[in-house]
């Protein structure tokens, strides 16, 4: 059998990649169906008491998910303005701090979470900077800059500048051509960008457990608090089906910026 | 566009890059030459103190144990990435493989660490299978053990590694293989000697962006390895140390090191990758 490039399929390449795609696949399955698991531990039954738990007796578990999504929401708009705008800035132009700014953009991508994490709380802690969740949201806002940056950048090579000199030609000023031209053009990535920004946000465990004190919980934070101490922590499986299946629509929505955000 | 406004557009990124990425880092570098305040913070007398500790029998093993663990989580995670991207690369319906490989990646990261605690926990999903082919007679303890925390910590690296991968091969021409396959060498011969050279980069790129975040995790061997010995990573060691101890120094030291070792990874491969630009364009002209 032939494929695109005229070679044999390899087969001993596609049974690794199914069998990858399963060791990848499989836990997600395996913690929906315990969350049905009506006991404890083994199998008792079908049942849906997880579920009725989750939604009548862990506030914590709400007040954290709210906290999630408020912090989210607000890093990635914030995030996207700040970064889209830097991608514009670092396409088009050569400008004293240029080298300076791609070269911090790289070290914020590239460093591991817990750099990023202690980093943040030695400084906000030293500066007595104490918002709560405000400080959450001021080290999301920092470590996903970067990601927003460079997605926007990649849209912005790929698109021919002839566009620009043209609307410049027929005498747009400047404002004119980041509204009615850059930004509807690179609207793809920002998108992405933003979903990007918001997901990484809701993931992030490592940071806000560094940065977060004690009102201020996101979800991944009150998820470990719950596996670890709480005696009904089965509810953790419930939230995850919950969670994945927003996980899947999100992903079903966004599908047509998918591309975008894997090209990065 | 005459007037120059890049200053502009990256003024807001800048002042938030620096403020919160730039100037906490230099911090941290900062306070691990000082000396820890009991209560927390840091008294502003030099001292190396924070590196003598890093640098004792103790902490030497943390590293010793992250370091293997590094290596192996690493290995496997490339032995399983390469095969799969290129079974992606050849096939037709890359768009669907890609979102088999990506959506799950997607799911939130502790609800999939704690998924595989669900699968080797003692009463977890692997022992009960087990138990009902009767392959074992009592549950295992799969968790807590270096193994474990090796083989999750692949499974969170792999769309990090298949993508880089899979970008390399595509890039690939593949044929080269076929005028090999014409001039009689066999398929694993020829994958051996004329697509992993070409794609060395991609290699290279792969286990970077594999190996340095798994050089610095935390959540992996904590619940994992569950603090085990053999399995308590140098992330772990920072948050302990700073939430644990009240100590600042010696997390801030640890921190630089791991800081240093990170950049001079990511940088050697971007000089390697920018130099084997100038010798492929140089050799072209």
């Amino acid at each position: 059998m032939n494929n695109l490039q005229g070679i044999q399929t390899p087969r001993l390449s596609r049974v690794v990649f199914i069998l990858t795609a399963i060791f990848l696949i499989a836990p997600l399955l395996i913690l929906i169906a315990y969350s049905f698991n009506g006991g404890k531990n083994s199998w008792t039954g079908f049942s849906l008491r997880w579920y009725e738990i989750l939604f009548t007796r862990k506030e914590m578990l709400w007040q954290a998910f709210f906290n999630s999504i408020l912090v989210s929401i607000t890093a990635g708009i914030i995030a996207t303005i700040v970064g889209t705008l830097s991608a514009i800035g670092l396409h088009w132009y050569r400008f004293r701090t240029k080298h300076y700014i791609q070269v911090s953009n790289f070290i914020a991508l590239v460093l591991p979470e817990i750099v990023v994490g202690l980093s943040l709380a030695i400084f906000l802690t030293s500066l007595k900077i104490n918002l709560g969740l405000g400080n959450v949201i001021l080290a999301h806002v920092a470590f996903i800059i970067p990601f927003v940056t460079l997605m926007v950048l990649a849209r912005l090579d790929e698109f021919d500048s002839s566009i620009i000199e043209a609307a410049e030609d027929l005498g747009a000023k400047d404002l004119q051509i980041l509204t009615k031209v850059i930004i509807p053009i690179a609207k793809p990535s920002i998108i992405g960008g933003f979903v990007t920004g918001v997901t990484l946000s809701l993931e992030d465990f490592v940071i806000t457990l560094f940065v977060g004190g004690v009102g201020s919980t996101t979800l991944p934070v009150a998820i470990n608090n719950t596996i670890r101490k709480d005696p009904d922590s089965n509810v953790v499986y419930a939230l995850s089906v919950i969670l994945i299946a927003g996980t899947v629509l999100l992903v079903f929505t966004a599908r047509r910026f998918l591309k975008y955000i894997v090209k990065t | 566009m005459r007037k120059n406004l890049g200053f502009r557009y990256t003024l807001l990124a800048m002042i938030v890059t620096t403020t919160l990425t730039i100037i906490p880092l230099l911090i941290v570098i900062f306070y691990s030459f000082l000396t820890k305040n009991s209560s927390g913070g840091v008294i502003y007398q030099f001292s190396l103190d924070a590196y003598r500790t890093i640098f004792s029998k103790e902490y030497a093993l943390v590293l010793k144990d992250t370091l293997i663990i590094t290596f192996w989580a690493t290995s496997m995670t490339m032995l399983v990435a390469l095969p799969c991207a290129y079974y992606m690369a050849l096939s037709r319906h890359k768009d669907i493989l890609m979102m088999i490989i990506i959506v799950p990646f997607w799911t939130n990261f502790l609800v999939r660490i704690f998924a595989w605690k669900a699968i080797l926990e003692a009463n977890g999903f692997l022992n009960l299978i087990l138990l009902k082919l009767g392959i074992i007679d009592t549950p295992f303890m799969f968790l807590y053990n270096r193994t474990a925390v090796i083989v999750v910590l692949a499974y969170t690296s792999l769309p990090f590694a298949i993508l880089p991968l899979y970008n390399a091969i595509e890039k690939f021409d593949f044929s080269l293989l076929e005028a090999a396959r014409d001039l009689g060498s066999g398929h694993m011969r020829s994958l051996a000697k004329i697509l992993i050279p070409n794609i060395r980069g991609g290699i290279v790129a792969s286990m970077v962006f594999v190996a340095i975040p798994i050089f610095g995790q935390y959540i992996v061997p904590q619940l994992i390895g569950g603090g085990n010995a053999g399995t308590f990573m140098l992330g772990q060691q920072i948050a302990n140390v700073f939430f644990n101890e009240r100590n600042w120094p010696v997390p801030s030291a640890i921190t630089t090191l791991l800081m240093f070792v990170t950049l001079i990874g990511f940088f050697a491969v971007r000089i390697r990758t920018s130099q084997k630009n100038r010798d492929y364009l140089a050799k072209n002209k």
